[in-house]
C-alpha cells in the first residue's frame, strides 16, 4: 500500500518539533538536552580526565568513551530493565564512532573524555538524538573539534522516502526501513550510517540527499543552542 | 570572500569564520582549503588579518610559567604529587620545594602535607602530561585557611583585568585576600564571610559576562550596591 | 592530612554561618516540582529541583502474581541509580551501596506510611496484582540527594495514572484513573557537623559531616521511617532535635505539592 500521508500530518521531509538546550547539568564539563518529537536525550561530558585502567591509555592522544542508556521509565511499553544491554553497548560504540572523527584530543595524551547519554523518553531516533546532544555537550566542554555532528533517522515507509521516522512509522505494517545518519556540517561527511530494512541504491541516493538537508537544519539548531548559552538575561 | 563573522562574536566548532586568503588562522582556528574554521566554542578576536579564538569553556591546559593553586594529593620518598586540575597530577620534587637540606628518608609531610593548598609555578610540561612544579619564586607559598572557588580557566585574564585592575576592584570593595590561579582556582579569605560571598558573586558575574561590553561598570555598580546593603 | 574544605566549613559553622549564606534550617532556592516530564512513556513522572540539585523519577506499572504471604496485595519496587551523568565521582556498573541505601530509605518511607494502599493494587486475589516500579535518577548532584530523591518519587507517584488492563494483559495506554496516595511521607535529612545540625547540605558540607539522620514525617507529625548514616554517633538529645526540625521542614516541603 502506498504511504500517502504521514500519520502525524508532517510533510515527508519535515522534522518533528525540536528543542535544544546547552549547559543543563552544572557539575558536568559540558552538557546538553536535545528533544525531537517525543524523544528526549540528555548528554553530559566529563573530561579530559585520568583514564583507568592504565592499559586503555593512548600516549598519543586522549580517547573518547560513550555510554548510552535508557531510563527505566523512558519506553512507552513495559519498564526497561536497568543496566547495559547488547543494544545499548552497540549504540555506545556507534555513537563513539560518530563523534570521534571530529574530536581532536591530541592535546590530552593518556586521558579520557567520557560522554554519558541518557534517554528520558523514547519515540524513535534515540541514537540520533543522543549523538546530536553529545556533539553539543562536547562543544560545551570546550574540547577542540573540527566540526559539529548532527544526526537524524531517514528511511522508507512503505515505498515513501521520509525524514525523522517516529515509532509508528518504524513499525509500519507494510514494512519500513530505518537509516540513522550522522553528518558533519562543513562538508557533509558521514560519521554514522546504519540501515535496518530494505533499500535500493537509488533510494539510498535520495535518502542521503534528504539526510543532508535535515542534518543541516539540525545543525543550525545546535549552533543556536550553543550560542544562546552565552546570552545573559538580567 | 572575506570575513563571515564579527569581532567578539561567539562561534561554534566547525563554524566558517572567513573565506579566501585575506585572513590568517591564528590560535584556535585552522584553515581548510580556502576556509578559516573555528576549532572550539569561543569568542572571535580579530587583529589586523589574524583571526584568533578566545576559548569560552574548557578545562585547564598547563603551560610553563603558569602560577596555579594546587592541592597536595600524594607524598612519596622524594616528591609530592599535586592536583592542579589537569587529568594527571603534577610533580613537586624535593629540590624544587625547599632550599633546606632534606635528609633522605625524612618525613616530607612536615613540609607539605596531603590536602594542603599551595600557590605554585609550573616549570616544565612534557607532552602535556608530565608537569613539574616549583615553590621557589616570589609569592609562591602555602595557603592557610580561606576557601577555593573554581572558574573556567580561560576567564582568568578577565577576572584579573589589565594589570590586576578588575580583581583589585573586588578586593578593595570586599576587603578580602584573593589569589587567582591560572588554573581557574581562586583562593578567597577574609574575616567576614558575608563579604566573601559578595566577592564570590562578583567573580562569578565576571566569569559569565567576560565576553560582554561594559562589564567593569556593572561590576563597580554591583559591588557598591552590595557594600551599601551590608552597611 | 589536611582537609581544607572541612576546616573552612567548621570555621564558618563556629560563627553560625554557612558557605552560601543560608541559615542552618534553610533550603536552597529555588525548589521546583515539575510533573509529567516523561508523560508519553511513564505512567507517572516528575522532576525535582532543590537549588542546583536536580533529580527525576518515573513510575511504571506492571501486573504479576502477588507474594504468597500477601495474596490480596500489590507492592512497590524502588530503584535509585546514581547516574555518572550527574556527578564526576559516580561510575558505571552495578549499584553501589549508596544507591541501595537511598532506594531502601525511599521505599521504607512510602511502604511504612501506607502511602499506597497495597490492597487497592490487587486485581484478582492470589493471581494478579499491580507492581508499582519507582525509578529515581539524579541528573545534577549538588548535595541532599535523600530529600530530593524522596520528593521526586512522591511527585512521580502523584502524577501516576493506571494503564489499561484488558483480558489479563496490560495495554500501555493512559486511563484517567489516578494512583491514589493516602498521604505524603516527606523526608528531611539533617547532617551533623560538630554540634551543629544542617538541612539541605551541599556536597562540601556533606564531606565535612560527622553523621546524618534522615527522618520521614507525615502530616500528623508521625514518623514512618528513619535512617542514620555516617561514621560518628549522635546523642539522643540531638536526635530529638533533628526530629523536631524534620517535622517542621516536612510541613514546609509538603506545601510544594499543593
Amino acid at each position: 500500500m502506498v504511504y500517502s500521508q504521514r500519520a502525524d500530518g508532517r510533510k515527508f521531509d519535515e522534522l518533528r518539533p525540536i528543542e535544544a538546550k546547552v549547559g543543563v547539568i552544572k557539575r558536568a564539563d559540558g552538557s546538553a538536552m536535545f528533544k525531537i518529537g517525543k524523544t528526549i536525550a540528555l548528554a553530559a561530558v566529563y573530561g579530559p580526565r585520568a583514564l583507568h585502567p592504565t592499559f586503555l591509555r593512548n600516549p598519543e592522544t586522549g580517547i573518547l568513551r560513550c555510554n548510552y542508556n535508557m531510563l527505566a521509565f523512558s519506553g512507552s511499553g513495559e519498564r526497561v530493565r536497568p543496566g547495559p544491554s547488547r543494544r545499548s553497548k552497540e549504540l555506545g560504540l556507534v555513537i563513539e564512532k560518530a563523534l570521534s572523527p571530529v574530536l581532536d584530543l591530541r592535546a590530552f595524551p593518556d586521558s579520557v573524555v567520557d560522554v554519558y547519554i541518557e534517554l528520558i523518553q523514547t519515540d524513535s531516533g534515540t541514537r540520533c538524538a543522543g549523538i546530536t546532544a553529545a556533539a553539543m555537550a562536547l562543544a560545551d566542554a570546550g574540547l577542540p573539534m573540527r566540526d559539529l555532528v548532527a544526526a537524524v533517522s531517514v528511511g522508507l515507509v512503505g515505498d515513501k522516502v521520509v525524514v525523522d521516522l517516529n515509532k509508528e512509522e518504524e513499525d509500519y505494517e507494510e514494512g519500513a526501513t530505518d537509516v540513522p545518519i550522522a553528518m558533519t556540517s562543513v562538508d557533509n561527511k558521514i560519521t554514522l550510517l546504519q540501515l535496518d530494512g530494505n533499500a535500493t541504491k537509488e533510494q539510498m541516493k535520495e535518502l542521503l540527499e534528504y539526510a543532508k538537508k535535515a542534518c543541516s537544519k539540525i545543525h543550525e539548531i545546535q549552533k543556536k543552542a550553543l550560542k544562546d548559552r552565552f546570552i545573559v538575561r538580567r | 570572500m572575506g570575513l563571515l563573522i564579527n569581532d567578539k562574536e561567539v562561534v561554534v566548532p566547525g563554524e566558517i569564520l572567513a573565506t579566501g586568503m585575506d585572513y590568517l588562522p591564528a590560535y584556535g582556528t585552522f584553515r581548510e582549503q580556502d576556509k578559516i574554521i573555528a576549532h572550539y566554542l569561543g569568542l572571535v578576536s580579530i587583529t589586523g588579518r589574524l583571526i584568533r579564538l578566545v576559548p569560552l569553556r574548557g578545562r585547564f591546559i598547563a603551560k610553563p610559567g603558569d602560577v596555579v593553586i594546587g592541592r597536595i594529593a600524594n607524598i612519596t620518598m622524594s616528591n609530592w604529587f599535586v592536583d592542579i586540575g589537569t587529568p594527571y597530577e603534577a610533580s613537586l620534587s624535593m629540590k624544587d620545594a625547599t632550599s633546606d637540606f632534606v635528609e633522605r628518608g625524612s618525613d616530607l609531610s612536615q613540609y607539605f602535607n596531603i590536602g594542603e593548598l599551595i600557590i605554585t609555578e609550573i616549570t616544565n610540561v612534557i607532552k602535556n602530561k608530565i608537569i613539574d612544579l616549583t615553590m621557589k619564586g616570589p609569592g609562591l607559598r602555602k595557603l592557610k585557611g580561606g576557601r577555593i572557588i573554581e572558574v573556567i580557566p580561560s576567564k582568568v585574564p578577565r577576572i584579573i583585568g589589565k594589570q590586576g585592575s578588575m580583581i583589585s576592584l573586588v578586593k578593595d570593595a570586599t576587603n578580602c585576600r584573593i589569589t587567582v590561579g591560572q588554573n581557574g582556582r581562586i583562593w578567597i579569605s577574609s574575616e567576614d564571610p558575608e563579604k566573601e560571598l559578595v566577592a564570590i558573586k562578583a567573580i562569578q558575574m565576571i566569569e559569565s559576562e567576560a565576553h560582554l561590553e561594559g562589564l567593569t561598570d556593572r561590576i563597580k555598580e554591583f559591588l557598591s550596591g552590595e557594600v551599601k546593603h551590608q552597611e | 592530612m589536611v582537609n581544607e574544605v572541612k576546616e573552612y566549613v567548621d570555621f564558618l559553622l563556629n560563627k553560625n554561618l554557612r558557605a552560601d549564606g543560608r541559615k542552618f534550617d534553610e533550603y536552597r532556592k529555588p525548589i521546583k516540582i515539575e510533573y509529567g516530564i516523561s508523560s508519553k512513556s511513564a505512567e507517572g513522572s516528575a522532576r525535582v529541583i532543590i537549588g542546583e540539585t536536580e533529580v527525576v523519577a518515573g513510575v511504571k506499572l506492571a501486573v504479576d502474581t502477588p507474594y504468597p504471604d500477601t495474596p490480596d496485595e500489590g507492592t512497590i519496587m524502588v530503584n535509585v541509580e546514581l547516574l555518572p551523568l550527574s556527578n564526576p565521582d559516580f561510575e558505571l556498573g552495578p549499584p553501589p551501596i549508596d544507591a541501595i541505601e537511598l532506594s531502601r530509605v525511599v521505599d521504607r518511607g512510602i511502604r511504612e506510611s501506607k502511602s499506597i494502599d497495597f490492597k487497592k493494587l490487587c486485581i484478582k486475589k492470589g493471581e494478579k496484582s499491580w507492581i508499582v516500579f519507582i525509578d529515581i535518577y539524579p541528573i545534577n548532584d549538588a548535595g541532599n540527594l535523600f530529600d530530593a530523591a524522596n520528593l521526586a518519587a512522591l511527585a512521580a507517584l502523584k502524577d501516576t495514572k493506571y494503564p489499561k488492563y484488558e483480558d489479563g494483559k496490560v495495554i500501555y495506554e493512559r486511563t484517567n484513573k489516578p494512583l491514589e496516595l493516602e498521604n505524603l511521607p516527606i523526608a528531611c535529612t539533617l547532617f551533623k557537623i560538630g554540634d551543629k545540625l544542617l538541612i539541605d547540605t551541599t556536597k562540601e558540607e556533606e564531606s565535612a559531616a560527622d553523621a546524618r539522620l534522615t527522618v520521614v514525617t507525615l502530616e500528623d507529625g508521625s514518623i514512618p521511617a528513619m535512617q542514620k548514616g555516617g561514621e560518628e554517633p549522635i546523642t539522643p538529645e540531638e536526635i530529638l532535635k533533628m526530629i523536631d526540625i524534620s517535622i517542621d521542614k516536612g510541613k514546609e516541603l509538603r506545601k510544594y505539592f499543593k
